[in-house]
């Protein structure tokens, strides 16, 4: 995985709430078996005007003007401002990988739905909760110039807005080191593997039939 | 000891090794895998050279982009039309053959939506750790599972070691009290919940559903309430074991037998929430306060009961509802209409992992029995959870029911839930759904869902427009 430590970048702002899955990546685009190539799909029904098919070239499609990551000033985005509830609705791990794909490294909102909140954190995307307060200043700084930027400061957890305002916000400490250091958890998890055994040992005993082989 | 509640317990009982920042590893006993999600993961397998920790924890079977037409389906994988799609397919059987994994292939009569499969093959058990890539997966908490979904990373992270990182979520309890009304369901009273309690409302919290309202529900019931507990923000939905889930367990072909049979039934009577446990927050609701539901807009938490008008935006306070509810009228093409009956429907499906269980079809057969299809309707399809519910419906003669009313028949499959396969609604077409999600494009570009129980499907599929059941069937 891509590490994250610090990052500057554009910011976009879109000015919605409860973005679910659906709209980030919708359905159609789920029967790939990669995991790249979902950038140019990112918010489909949202960005172009006609429906969106698989392996599909979109260069010459017809765009929303006025969906934000369509309009100049926001083109290179790399910081998404988002609104309350982002990312709810199914699990597709597709929606962050869109999200990568497309270039964002980071996602800030006042909140997030648990299951992309912790699909984020598997694919060097970071997920930010403030406040709605301080959320509401960067969309507002964000619209009064072109070309702000955001600081996004994993190992201090801050985030400084273009005026240059710190806030500082929380996330876990595993995930926090995982991400800061680009490491596989599953390498992680299995240095505990005599821990996983001494467990499965216990619970052989106390719950048998939940290892039987299927039907005895 | 303090008091438990089942979410404590179940993740007490769970819990491998706990760290300092409050994460956790937990141990999970049954993965589901369907071919969607899980491509991905068995590739992130071989990149590392990695086995699955314990290959007897997985169950397979493809569901999500199966077609749902006889002809079709006939010839397995091979007559998937679309090759996309057959790609998907192909790779999941392939997957399960090479890792030794059990998988219910199309050909294979227990094929069918991962979520009605586990528990009809008792594959699913109380006091489990349940995960599978997909949202829905709350569905089997109504065994007093401790189930939720997740994405391919943990996946394949579950598939390696057996374990998932996982941080406590927080007690909540949502009690249903009283009795319900005749024709409310397990999905109104779930609507209705999240109409309450709003889709973000359990962000964080693990959902107990609980009270006499619940506890009177079949287990069909209990996991038509649980599946939608993501839809109000939880991943994770349970209900306390009772005589209804034994007894729904008994049997099965995965349900465990003889002595052990006696032995888990003795263990699973603790998978009840102690009667002194402390929840973060609590929830209630009068079950005869609960009328009929439909959902309006395009999040399920814009639903209201069939008698009462849509919401406007201009009546709305919070501005950033009165944005939302604004998009939603304007996407659902709502101007100029006052009350859910207004909408003239162009189709109408009743499948999904919410409702496509043989209690869905059978109350839903009861209310088109004997009548015909509005003509002003498209389309009205019945896309049965699995291939045994399948099996089961037409040894009961209920696909004679449907079809002599002018619903199609089908496979089973996901289906036009998110309409991965053909089955999807055209732009601006009006579809009454016992699906889950009524999220924009979510059934079809353009497409406006209103989510409803089988028995209000079925009555507007025969009115052409929404009608409340209990009245419907009085005529």
């Amino acid at each position: 995985m891509r590490p994250f430590t610090k990052h500057t970048g554009l910011a976009a702002p879109l000015d919605l709430a409860n973005v679910d899955t659906d709209m980030i990546i919708p359905k159609q685009f789920l029967k790939s078996i990669k995991r790249t190539g979902f950038g140019k799909n990112l918010f489909d029904e949202l960005r172009y005007e006609d429906e969106g098919q698989p392996d599909q070239e979109c260069d010459g499609r017809p765009i929303r003007k006025d969906f934000v990551l369509n309009q100049d000033r926001y083109k290179g985005a790399s910081v998404l401002l988002a609104r309350q509830n982002f990312g709810c609705g199914s699990s597709r791990e597709h929606a962050p990988w869109a999200l990568d794909d497309y270039g964002f490294r980071s996602i800030i909102a006042p909140s997030f739905a648990d299951i992309f909140y912790n699909n984020c954190f598997k694919n060097g995307l970071l997920p930010i909760v403030l406040q709605a307060e301080e959320v509401d200043q960067l969309f507002a700084e964000v619209a009064l110039r072109e070309g702000a930027q955001v600081i996004v400061d994993l190992e201090n957890q801050t985030v400084t807005s273009p005026s240059g305002a710190t806030f500082e916000f929380n996330v876990d400490n595993f995930r926090k080191h995982c991400l800061l250091n680009g490491l596989d958890d599953i390498g992680l998890t299995l240095q505990q593997d005599a821990a996983i055994r001494r467990y499965e040992e216990k619970r052989m005993n106390d719950a048998p039939w939940l290892f039987l082989p299927r039907g005895q | 000891m303090s008091a438990k509640t089942l979410y404590d317990k179940l993740w007490d009982s769970h819990l491998v090794q706990q760290r300092d920042d409050g994460s956790a590893l937990i141990y999970i006993d049954l993965q589901l895998l369907h071919e969607v999600t899980s491509p991905q993961a068995f590739e992130g397998l071989r990149l590392a050279g990695r086995k699955p920790w314990r290959v007897s924890s997985s169950l397979a079977t493809p569901d999500h982009n199966v077609p749902t037409t006889k002809k079709e389906r006939i010839s397995g994988v091979d007559g998937i039309e679309d090759p996309v799609s057959k790609i998907q397919v192909t790779t999941l059987d392939d997957n399960c053959n090479e890792f030794g994994i059990t998988e219910f292939n199309m050909k294979d009569i227990r094929q069918g939506i991962v979520h009605v499969v586990g528990p009809e093959q008792g594959a699913t058990l109380p006091g489990m750790t349940v995960v599978c890539g997909d949202s829905h997966t709350s569905t089997h908490g109504a065994f007093g599972a401790l189930a939720h979904g997740i994405g391919t990373s943990e996946v394949e992270h579950v598939l390696a070691t057996q374990c998932l990182v996982q941080k406590k979520s927080r007690n909540m309890l949502v009690r249903v009290d009283g009795e319900l009304s005749p024709w409310v369901s397990a999905k109104d009273v779930v609507l209705a919940i999240i109409g309450a309690i709003g889709t973000a409302g359990g962000t964080g919290f693990a959902i107990e559903f609980g009270g006499t309202g619940i506890q009177s529900l079949s287990m069909e019931g209990r996991m038509t309430v649980c599946n939608m507990a993501i839809e109000a923000g939880a991943r994770v939905g349970l209900i306390a074991v009772d005589d209804t889930t034994v007894e729904y367990v008994k049997g099965r072909p995965y349900a465990p037998k003889g002595a052990h049979w006696d032995m888990a039934v003795e263990a699973w009577k603790d998978l009840v929430s102690d009667k002194d446990a402390q929840f973060d927050e609590v929830v209630v609701i009068k079950a005869e306060d609960i009328k009929p539901q439909v959902t309006w807009g395009t999040s399920p938490e814009m639903v209201i009961a069939i008698d009462e008008p849509i919401p406007r935006a201009e009546d709305q306070k919070d501005p950033v509802k009165k944005e939302g509810y604004a998009r939603a009228w304007k996407y659902m093409g709502l101007e100029g209409k006052t009350m859910l009956s207004d909408v003239v429907l162009d189709r109408v499906f009743i499948g999904s992992c919410t409702n496509s269980r043989i209690e869905d079809l059978r109350i839903a057969a009861e209310v088109v029995k004997g009548r015909k299809v509005a003509s002003t309707l498209k389309q009205a399809i019945v896309v049965p959870g699995s291939g045994l519910v399948k099996a089961q419906a037409e040894k009961e003669g209920l696909h004679e029911i449907f079809e002599a009313a002018g619903l199609e028949w089908r496979e089973p499959g996901c289906s036009m839930c998110l309409a991965m396969n053909a089955d999807k609604l055209g732009a601006g077409e009006h579809c009454a759904s016992t699906s889950n999600r009524n999220f924009e494009g979510r059934q079809g570009f353009g497409g406006r869902t209103h989510l409803v129980s089988p028995a209000m499907a079925a009555a507007a599929a025969i009115a052409g427009h929404f009608v409340d059941v209990n009245e419907f069937v009085k005529h």
